[in-house]
């Protein structure tokens, strides 16, 4: 029992947990018996010194910090023997592990839970606005219901699932055996159920959940109840976790390609994560300082926000959108990645405009930090930001529209493949494209003062982040599915999915457009009786868009334990990850590819993307199909090596 | 090789051809089908038809843009999806071409820069200073607005509706006593934050009489969803003898009270007092006998029941004295004691004795 005790877990977490709660009470009588605070036992001080530091300790206790913590002391730190790596039972999703392999699928599952606890929340807030007036929930808790709903799909399922899915694959594809600082990896991971926990625990809270919004706006979010601090210092852990991952990607990008990886011969998934990897370190630390900023008022008085005492209540707007502009970029980037791997793979042409894809994405993530006041438009900010502000939000949409453009012109002439992943690429390729026109349009001030705050705006982000983003996600999760499990998903359930999702979804947001112009406020319990007619009909829709969700929990979950073996390279796709085994060995690969040419080479013939052997020796296979000739060298295992830089 | 060449890129120009006309088509029937919705609330302002018009022109430009990607996109599944025999199949290697690549970059951008430039010219026209503008001071409180008049002597007029003369340009300055709230009449199309610390400027020239929301949009609170007044649009003399009616005191309190004598008729039923005093006692209490069924405050049936006359008073005069347990403080407005008349207030505190036994 004491060894257990001792050995890095669960077990020693759950202990350490409790050891820091222990530690935050004490911590806080201390201090407030030192400056005479009345009363001296406040529980609601003790909970928010709990909420910081108990996560530190649970850290610790799974191990987190375990070889950082010898090398700090002086200790013998341990050689990385790679005796950590893999899974080989459940268990092993459930320790601190530094396989990229492991990380990633505890990354995408652990997003998937809370997106499901998230849908359940969006099912909740649906009917108590199916008919006007009270339903079944009263206002704090329905404020509550729709805050920690957005909440925990951007910060626990929209963002952390893109990290997760770039986790397993983006190694792979550059030919790496492992990303750049695994223990770091390792880390962020554990950091995100600690956000998702806190913010849903927030419904036990005193006074309810945090009900503000996800935008918790100053100086609401500095006056409620303490449910709002389960956000303030939950996006503390989920951002740094986000920051933490972007770093590492971003280093794993630049210095862990394979020989002759170029730039230039990066599959786009490379570049879409090496694009948001930088929006990521340089916007997330402003979310996490306009929180910590509601944090010190909440707790300390600190007044950033009391215009009595000199604070400014703008102030808060700017910082927040400062990151959560670039944010929604974040969530759509790395989307832009798999729509072209699919799109290129199912319909067996070259990615259209390649070098433009590439830049289109590095011009968003300039473009994405010049537009962030176009949520203010009604703000009561200075009126002439508003009208640069328009522009380079209008112009933003160039570069989307240029990735559109070549996604068309990539399927056109094509022979295209309409399988599960394809549909929902091209799902999205449909109602993206109506989410960028309502951004256009809430870009235009006039058409902005009077939609800004109405179920418009709500369609808009649902056709963006639904449509765009969640779209691209299944297209990535089925795209990976075999590669990720080694099984291949029921392709029929996998169609049913997205039939029942792309009606449902339209069904439940396109009224939304028209609502809200009609004058419909958003964060309501209430509303007018000329809306009830619309309302009733898109609660009706949404419950089916919930159930469509059970389709695919289904799918993957009895596909994972029964699903047909898949091959190495089943969609005969050319980037390195489909060039190993299904699920990929161990490390990644028993050779050191290099690579040769493009990521998307489809109807050249002989191309190939990468061999398993150094450069420059002549290839035997060079007149065989691509797929065929490296899996034959996968297959092989043929030992060359060497050139590694 | 190459007349092959040239038999491809005859037959893709046609495709693309016959595809752009489908499209053509279907943009022509979207626009006409997205000019026939009834978007907006009913146009009573100035800015209203402004911007209703500018709405009408993104239409006419986003409709084409949408029915392309979906033209494209139906097409290619319709004409390039895999027959039988293909599968190993893969499509010509065509990695791109610049031309193409100019031109939709550059139209967009033509596009959208033009877009740009004609919604300036409108936001200069309809938030310009306009002759003989009124100034009302709003002032938004959690949760509920009052709407000050300048009367003489420097003396304001205070009202829970917000009285307006039709055609006449207003400059509304907008003030909170607490958190954000944001002043909307979606009828005049016009919004804006009331920001803590800061007055804030909106402007709106009403061009048809009537009765409309005032709507907060932005989220203050619990009782945010219920914090909705009306704008009363009337013609010019119609204001002068209500304005006039209003005497000139800074107490909010005596004049929303005479509102009877333009507003509400003196002498309502304690019922009638329940369902119509601004804000709206049943916009937030559930009372079976006044048929509203709200949570955002305590449930009357509940919470008074059997209590006394001077209970009931005294809840609705000081709120926060008493509060029910699952509520708390600062939710419901403080000021009943300055909107409503003593005998108002006896009679609203009779019914609710009554119909609570």
């Amino acid at each position: 029992m004491a060894a257990k005790l001792r050995a890095p877990g669960l077990l020693r977490a759950g202990v350490l947990t409790l050891v820091g709660i222990a530690f935050a009470a004490i911590l806080d009588l201390t201090v407030r018996a030192a400056t005479n605070a009345e009363p001296l036992v406040n529980g609601e001080a003790i909970t928010l010194v709990a909420l910081l530091a108990a996560p530190f300790f649970f850290l610790g206790g799974l191990g987190a910090f375990d070889e950082w913590l010898y090398w700090a002391s002086g200790k013998p730190s341990r050689p990385e023997d790679h005796s950590g790596h893999g899974a080989t039972s459940w268990k092993d999703y459930f320790r601190v592990n530094t396989d990229h392999k492991v990380i990633g699928v505890q990354y995408v599952v652990t997003s998937f839970f809370f997106m499901l606890v998230g849908g359940l929340l969006a099912m909740l807030v649906r009917a108590e606005l199916a008919a006007p007036g009270a339903q079944f929930v009263d206002p704090n808790t329905y404020n509550g219901l729709f805050s920690v709903h957005a909440s925990l799909m951007i910060f626990l399922f929209i963002i952390p699932v893109f990290a997760g899915m770039a986790n397993y694959v983006l190694p792979l594809m550059i030919g790496a055996p492992d990303m750049a600082f695994p223990r770091l990896n390792a880390l962020s991971f554990w950091m995100l159920p600690i956000a998702g926990v806190m913010m849903t625990l927030s419904f036990f809270a005193p006074g309810g959940s945090f009900a503000t919004g996800w935008t918790a706006y100053a100086p609401l979010s500095t006056e409620v109840p303490m449910g709002q601090m389960f956000f303030t210092i939950g996006v503390q852990f989920a951002g740094a976790s986000s920051i933490a991952t972007a770093l590492n990607f971003l280093v794993t990008i630049i210095t862990m390609r394979a020989p002759g990886m170029s730039f230039w011969r990066m599959p786009l998934l490379v570049w879409a994560n090496f694009a948001t990897s930088l929006l990521v370190v340089i916007a997330t630390p402003f979310v996490a300082a306009s929180q910590l900023f509601v944090l010190l008022d909440y707790a300390l008085g600190f007044n950033f926000f009391n215009v009595e005492r000199g604070g400014d209540v703008l102030m808060y707007q700017h910082v927040f959108w400062f990151y959560s502009h670039p944010a929604v970029y974040i969530m759509m980037l790395p989307g832009f990645g798999i729509i072209s791997e699919v799109l290129a793979v199912k319909s067996r042409k070259p990615i259209f405009g390649y070098r433009m894809m590439a830049f289109s994405l590095l011009a968003i993530v300039l473009l994405g930090f010049t537009v962030w006041a176009h949520h203010m438009f009604v703000s009561g900010m200075q009126p002439w930001i508003r009208v640069p502000m328009m522009i380079t939000t209008a112009i933003i949409a160039v570069p989307t529209g240029i990735k559109i453009f070549s996604w068309l012109a990539t399927i056109w002439r094509g022979v295209l493949h309409l399988d599960t992943p394809m549909l929902w690429s091209l799902g999205f390729i449909t109602m993206f494209v109506l989410g960028g026109i309502s951004g256009v349009m809430l870009a235009i001030i006039p058409i902005d003062i009077h939609v800004s705050d109405t179920y418009f705006v709500v369609a808009h982000i649902h056709y963006v982040l639904y449509g765009g983003s969640v779209f691209t996600i299944f297209a990535g999760i089925y795209y990976w599915f075999p590669k990720m499990t080694g099984r291949m998903f029921d392709e029929r359930l996998g169609k049913v999915h997205f039939w029942m999702t792309f009606v449902s979804f339209n069904l439940t947001f396109a009224p939304m457009h028209l609502i809200g112009v009609q004058g419909m406020p958003r964060r309501v319990a209430d509303y007018t009786e000329q809306f009830a007619g619309w309302n009733m009909l898109i609660s009706l829709a949404s419950f089916l868009l919930g159930l469509s969700t059970l389709v695919f929990v289904y799918n993957v979950v009895a596909s994972w334990r029964g699903g047909t073996r898949a091959e190495a390279n089943p969609w005969r796709a050319m980037t390195l990850e489909w060039q190993v085994s299904s699920p990929p060995p161990i490390f990644n690969f028993d050779a050191v590819p290099t690579v040769v040419g493009g990521p998307y080479e489809y109807g050249v013939p002989g191309a190939v993307h990468g061999v398993f052997r150094p450069a420059g020796q002549p290839d035997p296979h060079a007149k065989e199909p691509a797929g065929a000739s490296a899996r034959a060298d996968a297959a092989g295992a043929t030992h060359h090596g060497g050139t590694e830089t | 090789m190459g007349s092959e060449q040239v038999k491809t890129s005859r037959e893709s120009r046609i495709e693309l051809f016959k595809m752009l006309g489908i499209g053509a088509v279907a943009s022509v029937i979207g626009i006409i089908a997205g000019l026939a919705i009834d978007w907006f609330p009913i146009q009573a302002s100035e800015e209203a038809k402004q911007i209703d018009s500018l709405w009408d022109l993104l239409l006419g430009v986003s409709v084409p843009v949408f029915v392309l990607v979906q033209a494209i996109v139906l097409y290619c599944v319709w004409k390039f999806r895999v027959r039988p025999g293909e599968e190993d199949k893969d499509g010509p290697p065509i990695h791109g071409d610049t031309k193409i690549e100019m031109i939709w970059t550059a139209i967009p951008a033509i596009i959208l820069l033009v877009l740009c430039v004609y919604a300036y010219l409108v936001l200069e026209d309809i938030e310009g200073a306009k002759a003989d503008t009124m100034d009302v001071r709003v002032v938004g409180e959690q949760f509920t607005w009052t709407f000050y008049y300048p009367g003489e002597d420097g003396k304001e007029i205070a009202s829970k509706e917000l009285y307006l003369p039709v055609n006449r340009s207003i400059s509304f300055d907008v003030q909170t006593k607490d958190v954000l709230h944001d002043f909307w009449v979606p009828a005049f199309r016009m919004k804006i934050d009331a920001v803590p610390g800061t007055t804030q400027h909106v402007r709106a020239t009403p061009t048809r009489e009537g009765t409309y929301p005032v709507v907060c949009a932005e989220l203050c609170g619990l009782g945010h969803a219920v914090m909705r007044q009306n704008a009363r649009v009337v013609s010019g003399a119609a204001f002068e003898t209500w304005l006039k009616e209003q005497p000139g005191k800074t107490n909010p309190g005596a004049t929303a009270g005479n509102q009877g004598s333009a507003g509400q008729p003196a002498g309502l039923s304690g019922k009638e007092l329940f369902t119509s005093v601004q804000p709206t006692c049943s916009s937030c209490h559930t009372l079976a006998d006044a048929g509203s069924n709200s949570s955002t405050g305590p449930n009357l049936d509940d919470a008074l029941e059997g209590k006394s006359e001077e209970y009931i008073r005294q809840g609705i005069l000081e709120p926060d004295q008493q509060i029910a347990a699952g509520f708390s403080a600062g939710i419901m407005p403080p000021n009943y004691d300055e909107t409503l008349k003593p005998e108002e207030v006896d009679a609203l505190v009779k019914y609710l004795a009554k119909v609570t036994k």
